[in-house]
């Protein structure tokens, strides 16, 4: 299977752009319409806490690209994000991790208050609105239900909510520190656990990346059961979403059966790996996990009595007047917003963007079973509910096509690594919220010397403060739960 | 009208799906209880240290730390003595964190003690606080599974309650970020007395898979330590129940 979803560079190969021309370039392709995946800097190697260089990774006519500048101090950076808004959070990134001066620039928010930011979390001074009639809400970072903390600070008229300021970084483990410290044989665990919500879809771009970098390839049956893997973790998620929007509308039906859907969904899992979570599932260079025909037994006969009942709720679900009413039209944020903000996954298929890496670039196993895109008209609660909603029926669809062209497959055995030294690669991954990115860079040794995660959170937080603009407060929690972000995936 | 009949069709397709007996019951394909076997160790064997992510394996003699083990599998697939064996077990929980260390012939953990206390104060109604402070959202959908239909501990007389000033106990999950630390105790300080801390995942109790990161800030633990430990990662929602009602002295998990 040709994979296309990963780019293994040597050092040297890597086309390297002067300052100047590397930031027209961005601008250029933002003009022409190719997407930005990534931007961030690499620490210089003689000192650690400064920029050495600069990364952009973009998807162009369906292809991945990756360029860099060599970056040197006594340049001046010239902000991009008032002319490019899509790379805001990165740029903020870049700024928090490496004091990077960024004159001009509208918001140096820290995304996530990591390193010397850590202290400053707590007297950050909010973005304020004054007036007779304006008051202020902050929520967080404990809330109400059982869900990671962040803080929402709220500038209200009224009921309607004026500005949404996210304040993140709570759940800062110091994910990035920790990776290239662990060794590679230890290492998978630790991915799995960035977003644990995402174990699966984390797994897989770590795996492929290092395979590159390994020289590994593994079996076409196991890429296609890597992708059964995605989508169970997609169908279970997307379930969990559903059911947290029933619960939040006080549709109760939909809140106690979509929840006991995914309990079927995860058991399967379960009984495929061990895990409910598809945890260990994956290692670079194998499967670890036998896939038999009492599996694919058990895969048809879970998701056939899945499609039977999941049917009848969605019907209830969509025709039921408390939901359309509470969903429709609420927390909106309309197709060009969304271009121009960069938002990604699920939430930019609700805002009518072709923003989905399996159809964008199909990698593996997508080339050979092609997965429909899904993508709703009005970017608002209810879209993002229905991409979600009919996204299920697609992935398990797609999951008995490919299980229909399976045969048994043994676990693999365990692989020795040894990754090629002075390379760099880059890895995406559509996973059920969007898509993750991991950047590894190897030394003279084939050691890590930085690796880079991303989550697509980090874009589309921004989207859920846009969206709830102009609604009424008492809405927040159905457009945040429509969203579905990840905090510990944002704050890393 | 047909929305009626669209109702029960779902009330129908629901059925039953309560598991009827949370202390018997049988989550097949589980990674859970590991069981150490009696073989000794090959001689200056130590595979399984090299490879165990967590630091959780110890030998001669040999033991295997629950509060550390993230059920990755690796030991018992590297070890050429089948020494370590995973099981569908789910009673996986302690009063201590040496509670969870098993050793050399151990196919179980020993009885989680009920505390005469809690049991007395919060034995037919307990109500519960998750704090999530650097969870990775494993173990926060394992604790919001545990009201679901299928779990439903509800049934117990156990809930999740939205406010600190409600709760009785906090369960605690993820390794502490530094970033979560004042919110964290913040939290419990505000809960009313008396009150106890359930340490949920081998992040709570061991820092897990992150317990080398500088980013974390876990003295919350040295001042209030946990009544309860669950391990797993995540700990499956029968591990959670089952330690919780053994805290709390019900004798048996039928409803
Ligand atoms: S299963 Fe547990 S003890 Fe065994 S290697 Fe993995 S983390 Fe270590």
């Amino acid at each position: 299977m040709s994979i296309t979803n990963v780019l293994l560079a040597n050092k040297s190969d890597l086309e390297t752009l002067s300052y100047d021309a590397f930031r027209t370039r961005i601008k250029s392709d933002t003009v022409a319409g190719n997407r930005l995946v990534s931007f961030f800097a690499t620490p210089s190697p003689s000192a650690p806490d400064q920029v050495g260089e600069l990364h952009c990774v973009s998807i162009k006519s369906g292809r991945l690209c990756h360029f860099r500048s060599i970056w040197s101090s006594g340049v001046k950076y010239q902000q991009l994000t008032s002319e490019v808004h899509a790379i805001h959070c990165f740029e903020r990134e870049v700024h928090e991790q490496f004091g990077l001066e960024m004159p001009g620039h509208p918001w140096l928010k820290p995304i996530r208050f990591e390193g010397k930011a850590l202290k400053r979390m707590n007297d950050y001074p909010f973005y304020k609105l004054e007036g007779k009639e304006v008051h202020e809400v902050g929520v967080g970072p404990i809330h109400a239900g059982v869900i990671e903390p962040g803080h929402f600070r709220f500038m209200c008229f009224g009921e309607t909510v004026e500005h949404l300021e996210i304040h993140l970084g709570y759940q800062h483990r110091g994910v990035e520190a920790m990776l290239p410290k662990t060794s590679l044989r230890k290492i998978s665990p630790l991915i799995e656990s960035i977003a644990g919500d995402t174990a699966v879809g984390y797994a897989l771009g770590f795996c492929r990346a290092m395979e590159a970098l390994c020289g590994l390839t593994v079996a076409d049956e196991v890429e296609s059961i890597r992708g059964i893997a995605s989508e169970l973790e997609r169908i279970a998620m997307h379930l969990v979403g559903l059911g947290g929007l029933a619960t939040d509308v006080a549709f109760l039906p939909g809140s106690s059966t979509y929840g006991r859907i995914r309990t079927a969904i995860i058991n399967l899992s379960m009984r495929l790996c061990g895990s409910r979570f598809g945890r260990s599932w994956f290692r670079p260079g194998e499967l670890r996990f036998p896939f038999l025909q009492s599996h694919r037994d058990d895969i048809r006969k879970t998701l056939g009595q899945v499609q039977k009942d999941i049917s009848i709720i969605n019907k209830l679900f969509q025709e039921s007047k408390t939901v359309q009413h509470r969903l429709k039209t609420t927390g909106a944020v309309p197709a060009k917003l969304a271009e121009e903000i960069g938002l990604v996954g699920m939430a930019a298929r609700a805002s009518h963007l072709n923003r989905d890496l399996r159809t964008e670039l199909k990698s593996g196993v997508y080339a050979k079973f092609p997965i429909d895109l899904i993508t709703e008209p009005d970017g608002d609660c209810w879209s993002r509910g229905m991409v979600r909603l009919r996204e299920i029926d697609v992935s398990i669809e797609w999951i008995l096509k490919v299980c229909e062209s399976l045969g048994d497959v043994e676990a693999g055995s365990r692989v020795d690594y040894s990754p090629r030294p002075n390379s760099r690669v880059v890895s995406v991954e559509e996973g059920w919220r969007g898509e993750v990115f991991h950047y590894l860079e190897t030394g003279d040794m084939g050691q890590l010397t930085r690796y880079k995660v991303q989550d697509p959170s980090i874009r589309n937080w921004f989207g859920l403060a846009q969206a709830v603009k102009s609604n009424a407060i008492y809405d927040f929690p159905i457009c945040n739960k429509s969203f579905d972000l990840s905090y510990c995936g944002n704050d890393l | 009208m047909d929305l009626i009949f669209d109702a029960f069709k779902v009330r129908k397709s629901q059925g039953k799906q309560f598991v009827p007996d949370v202390r018997a019951a049988n989550p097949v394909g589980f990674r859970g209880l590991p069981v150490i076997s009696n073989t000794p160790c090959g001689s200056g064997c130590n595979k399984c240290v090299e490879d165990c992510p967590t630091n959780a394996i110890q030998l001669s003699p040999f033991s295997l730390d629950l509060g550390k083990c993230v059920f990755c599998d690796e030991c018992a697939r590297v070890c050429p003595s089948q020494k370590v064996s995973f099981t569908a077990g789910y009673r996986m929980a302690s009063r201590t964190p040496e509670g969870l260390v098993m050793r050399e012939g151990s196919n179980s953990l020993g009885p989680v003690e009920a505390s005469e206390q809690i049991k007395k104060l919060f034995g037919r109604s307990l109500k519960l606080r998750s704090v999530s402070a650097g969870g990775c959202n494993g173990c926060e959908l394992e604790v919001n599974a545990m009201a679901n239909v299928n779990f439903d501990m509800g049934r117990y007389g156990i809930d999740i309650v939205a406010s600190p000033r409600h709760s009785d106990g906090l369960i605690l999950s993820g390794p502490i970020s530094a970033n979560m630390a004042v919110a964290l105790e913040l939290c419990y300080e505000g809960m009313p007395d008396p009150k106890f801390v359930i340490a949920v995942g081998a992040c709570a109790i061991s820092g897990g898979v992150f317990e080398e990161s500088v980013a974390l800030d876990r003295s919350f633990l040295g001042r209030f330590a946990p009544e309860l430990y669950v391990a797993g990662c995540p700990p499956h929602p029968l591990s959670i129940v089952n330690g919780i009602l053994d805290l709390m002295g019900h004798a048996d998990g039928r409803w």
